[in-house]
């Protein structure tokens, strides 16, 4: 063990950064890439069929587990068209632009206590930063198409996007009120207890319009009009084709996943234990620990493709509604519960 | 009253619930899915596919060139030659189909007064050039020697109704 740690020390530090990223991002990676496959085979079943199950591995089916890579491969070797009359460097920027921020919120996202790449006592702010930074891609990569389409897709998602923060901004500060810390390992710690000391409780409205503001965000359905087939194509990314294309599809479902993990972190006590801490002490599996978080997240992540396989697309002026006449005004509200919550110091949760 | 118990009703997403369990409850439920190649779904006794020209159980062909099928054929999908045979009774030279042209509306086979011209259970098949898709008389008779027992059997079952 210390021959490893030895090891370790020696390289040079640009390695360890690049060995550290890429632990975090080949399993994310993966994730996803299985998230695409997770998503078509549970909306297949809730629509009664049996979604992909022929390509698998080896001459095996293995109930077609072998789909998510064939689709990266096919995309990879597909052409990149650029539409004439695009701009080609911002055009091919987008896509980067997209993904960059998706990936670069998990610096700050602590996996267990104190396994955390960067411990930034800024935490909170680090992620909203880098949640809000992801519709620059799109409004680039909807400007740059050259497309009637692209544009007005772009247009709609910043506008989106731009009124859900606001909702999503206040949900947090009601997190960060009621933890008293910006940093994401204290925000967990501060939800020390059982399964009824955790956020969700007491936080019940913003953690609900925190999880659907980020289904807004993320423009996933019943918000996904920027993409709406039935009215825009594709929205933003009708242009792209191949790799550029897969590269937006991976930054749709790592933000997926990076909000599903930031709502299981603030508000069901990331990789605390549902039981009572006396009982979990030691206990394999029972105790606190990164299974937990994975549980969690995974929970938000099956939501995410329920709600997709339930509900129809807002009409635009209804998502405009929602975030700016109800989210806002029941998060400011909250925001002062908790306040008093916090300044009363409310048994139970804040004593 | 009524637009208070809506607005608690909408802020409690209590719709969205209800949808929810909907897929929800769909989720576990049986899956209508055929697996094609390997699962295939029943195929009716009328069903009507590809063609075949049956013939008598001692080996004769049934069809007497009366061309009812040709001069039924909607889509002009039948080309009928006939002269008498050596033996004196009319036959034909070439029957030949069309299946480009062919509608699958199976007046050829309602037409036939002899059950000669049917339309067999067949759907899989397909053509790789073009010209391969004119069904010739011998073509259409190896199908209805190779089919001659499901044929005669799906005929049998329909025989109270045609």
């Amino acid at each position: 063990m210390d021959a490893v740690i030895e090891l370790w020390t020696a390289l040079p530090v640009v390695i360890q950064i690049m060995i550290k990223i890429v632990t975090i991002m080949l399993p994310l990676m993966i994730l996803v890439a299985y998230y695409t496959y997770a998503e078509r085979k549970i909306i297949g079943y809730m629509q009664v069929r049996m979604g992909p199950n022929r390509v698998g591995f080896f001459g095996m089916r293995l109930w077609g587990l072998g789909q998510p890579i064939a689709d990266a491969v096919k995309l990879m070797f597909k052409e990149i068209v650029v539409p004439s009359g695009a701009n080609k460097l911002l055009f091919l920027i987008a896509p980067m632009l997209s993904i960059g921020p998706a990936l670069a919120a998990w610096a700050v996202f602590p996996f267990n206590a104190g396994l955390v790449l960067a411990d930034v006592n800024a935490g909170l702010l680090y992620i909203l930063a880098m949640t809000s930074l992801g519709v620059y891609g799109v409004i680039i990569a909807g400007w740059a198409s050259n497309s009637k389409y692209a544009s007005l897709g772009a247009m709609r998602s910043a506008a989106q996007i731009v009124s859900y923060e606001i909702a999503m901004g206040f949900a947090l500060v009601g997190v960060l009120v009621a933890a008293g810390s910006l940093n994401l390992g204290d925000i967990v710690a501060a939800q020390q207890g059982s399964v009824f000391h955790w956020f969700w409780l007491p936080l019940m409205p913003l953690f609900l319009i925190y999880f659907i503001s980020g289904v807004a965000e993320t423009n996933r359905a019943p918000f996904d009009v920027a993409e709406g087939e039935s009215e825009i194509v594709a929205g933003f990314h009708v242009e792209y084709s191949g790799m550029t294309f897969a590269v937006f599809f991976l930054a749709e479902y790592a933000n997926m996943i990076l909000i599903s993990a930031l709502s299981a972190l603030m508000f069901l006590g990331g990789w605390l234990s549902p039981l009572p801490e006396a009982w979990v002490d030691g206990v394999f599996l029972l105790d606190h620990g990164f299974h937990w978080l994975l549980i969690k997240t995974f929970f938000f992540m099956f939501l995410f493709l329920w709600f997709r396989a339930t509900f129809p697309r807002y009409r635009y002026d209804q998502i405009m509604r929602l975030g700016w006449k109800v989210f806002i005004p029941i998060t400011i509200v909250w925001i002062v519960v908790v306040a008093v919550m916090k300044v009363t110091a409310m048994p139970w949760w804040f004593n | 009253m009524k637009a208070i118990t809506n607005y608690i009703r909408s802020l409690f997403l209590f719709e969205l619930l209800k949808g929810l369990s909907v897929t929800g409850s769909y989720f576990f439920a049986r899956k209508f899915t055929l697996q094609y190649p390997e699962q295939k779904a029943p195929v009716s006794p009328r069903f009507r596919g590809l063609h075949a020209l049956r013939r008598y159980p001692n080996g004769e062909e049934r069809c007497i060139a009366c061309k009812l099928c040709e001069a039924v054929c909607p889509a002009l999908a039948i080309t009928i030659e006939a002269e008498p045979r050596d033996d004196g009774s009319r036959r034909t030279t070439r029957y030949d189909i069309d299946l480009f042209k062919c509608i699958y509306c199976g007046f050829c086979e309602e037409s036939c007064p002899v059950d000669s011209i049917v339309e067999t259970r067949i759907y899989e098949y397909h053509f790789e050039n073009r010209g391969e898709q004119i069904m010739t008389k011998q073509m259409l008779l190896d199908i209805g020697d190779k089919y001659e027992k499901q044929l005669a059997a799906d005929r049998a079952v329909q025989a109270n109704v045609r």
